[in-house]
């Protein structure tokens, strides 16, 4: 079973739910998918086991073969692309990864090479296996290591705990989306 | 246009609470709330206009016409969203699809077209003052894009005013980044907690690779003197000047809850956020 715990505003006690209830289940899966501020290693310090790099997908070009045509920066929705002074420029930060410009290149004259924008560390903190996605500093989106994050808790027999990042925009929808139940924690305030 | 934003890493640290009291220190003719996730500035915020409110469209997102679909599945093996579910008939799963448009030229039987689709709406309160703010649609992946044009639209009428006041959003991702270009100064509320200080490095990086002013302030300092120390001895090390501290207060939630700043009444924290605030104006309109 998989329970996300969530609260729209942020410093409510997302953390403290979900590590004590994962500390309460005896044995249990505590994954962390504030990729932003990962705190629930804080407490746990678990002991490590292994890590992953998390990397995305960027287009390169190649000088050569490009001709100038442009149907590459005329398809991309997110302006990543741009074509100055006879030369394709690339911007990897709004790059979203769709493969696109690659695919319809009629000069086949994108590649794409690989980027870190964080990492995945597992451990074990006593009888909880203790999961952090971590995100690198400037990168924009953490979707893609929520994706990997969740990876495990497929198949997974213990009970699973998601720490999920505060709001209600698309990384906390990509954490809650195979969760069984959510566990929304509230506070007495106007906000 | 001296533009002030106020951040924190971690959640519930007390951005808006403190934006709410400088607004009101300030008499800031210009002020908005970039957390457009959970937007609350407003709730402290009282306005005697009705506010213009304007639908904003994120990026457009992908529709199969099930009539022209013949599962050829070239759609599925090349989204790299995951967005395109099988389940007898093809169909996009509209979180997921960030509106990339592969699968609309990829299909050959072009059974597929992007269409926009609102993903908030942006709220203008304007008359001597300008606020600005905006509602994120539940789960849409824009924010960062929606960040910008609550920018756009207090600047645009607010082109006079000499101080602006900006509410940022938790995180360090992309609603943050798009908040912080562009701004003369960062303000970050910290909180002495473990989570607090890990959150506050984090957002102190982000926040110097826009090469803009920081600053920071401990909210809470009482509740952890031992870290609000940490904190002032971290940042004296990387040479962030500190704007103060600010003392728990059951008043501040009062004072919330009755829809008031907490210097609207007498209180502790109010007192100490006077205090940040005098600071604060010193660094910002400072020189060097």
């Amino acid at each position: 079973m998989k329970i996300a715990v969530l609260s729209g505003k942020g410093g409510t006690g997302k953390t403290l739910v979900s590590v004590n209830l994962a500390v309460a289940a005896k044995e249990a899966v505590y994954i962390d998918c504030d990729v932003e501020e990962p705190n629930g290693h804080l407490f746990f310090e678990p002991k490590p086991i292994g890590s992953e790099q998390i990397v995305i997908k960027i287009p390169v070009v190649d000088e050569k073969l490009c001709n100038g045509c442009r149907k590459c920066v005329e398809f991309c929705k997110f302006n990543a692309l741009a074509y100055i002074n006879n030369k394709l420029i690339v911007f990897d930060e709004v790059c979203h990864s769709c493969g696109g410009c690659m695919l319809f290149c009629p000069e086949k004259a994108l590649a794409e090479k690989e980027k870190m924008i964080g990492e995945v560390q597992y451990g074990v903190s006593e009888n909880v296996t203790v999961v952090t996605g971590i995100l690198n500093i400037g990168e924009a989106s953490g979707i893609p290591i929520i994706k990997n994050l969740l990876n495990y808790a497929k198949g997974e027999q213990a009970i699973t705990f998601i720490d999920c990042p505060p709001g209600s925009a698309c990384i906390v929808m990509e954490s809650i989306k195979d969760a069984d139940y959510c566990i929304l924690v509230a506070e007495p305030t106007f906000f | 246009m001296k533009q002030l934003l106020i951040l924190s890493g971690k959640g519930g640290t007390g951005k808006t609470t403190l934006a709410g009291a400088f607004i009101k220190l300030a008499k800031a003719k210009a002020y908005a709330d970039c957390d457009v996730d959970a937007p609350n500035l407003h709730l402290v915020m009282e306005q005697s206009v009705a506010p213009k409110r304007t639908d904003y469209y994120g990026l457009p997102k992908a529709v199969i016409n099930t009539d022209q679909c013949l599962q050829c599945d070239l759609c599925r093996q090349n989204c790299r969203f995951e967005a395109i579910n099988v389940n007898h008939e093809y169909k996009v799963d509209y979180y997921s699809c960030e509106g990339c448009g592969v699968c609309e030229i990829i299909c050959p039987e072009n059974a597929i077209s992007l269409k926009p689709a609102v993903a908030g709406e942006l709220v203008l309160y304007a008359d001597e003052t300008v606020f600005s703010t905006a509602r994120l649609k539940m789960g849409s992946g824009t924010s960062g894009m929606l960040v910008t044009e609550v920018k756009k639209q207090m600047n645009l009428v607010a082109k006079d005013a000499e101080l602006a006041i900006i509410d940022g959003s938790p995180g360090i991702g992309c609603p943050v980044i798009a908040s912080l270009s562009g701004v003369d100064m960062v303000l970050i509320v910290a909180e002495p907690s473990i989570s607090g200080i890990s959150d506050m490095e984090r957002i102190i990086k982000t926040a110097e690779q826009f090469q803009t002013r920081v600053a920071v302030c401990i909210n809470k300092y009482d509740t952890n003197l031992v870290n609000t120390e940490k904190i002032e001895s971290f940042c004296k090390k990387i040479n962030l000047p500190v704007a103060g501290r600010i003392p728990f207060d059951s008043n501040a939630v009062k004072a919330i809850n009755s829809a008031l700043s907490i210097i609207d009444i007498d209180c502790t924290s109010g007192r100490a956020a006077r205090e940040v605030f005098a600071k604060t104006v010193e660094f910002l309109f400072s020189k060097s």
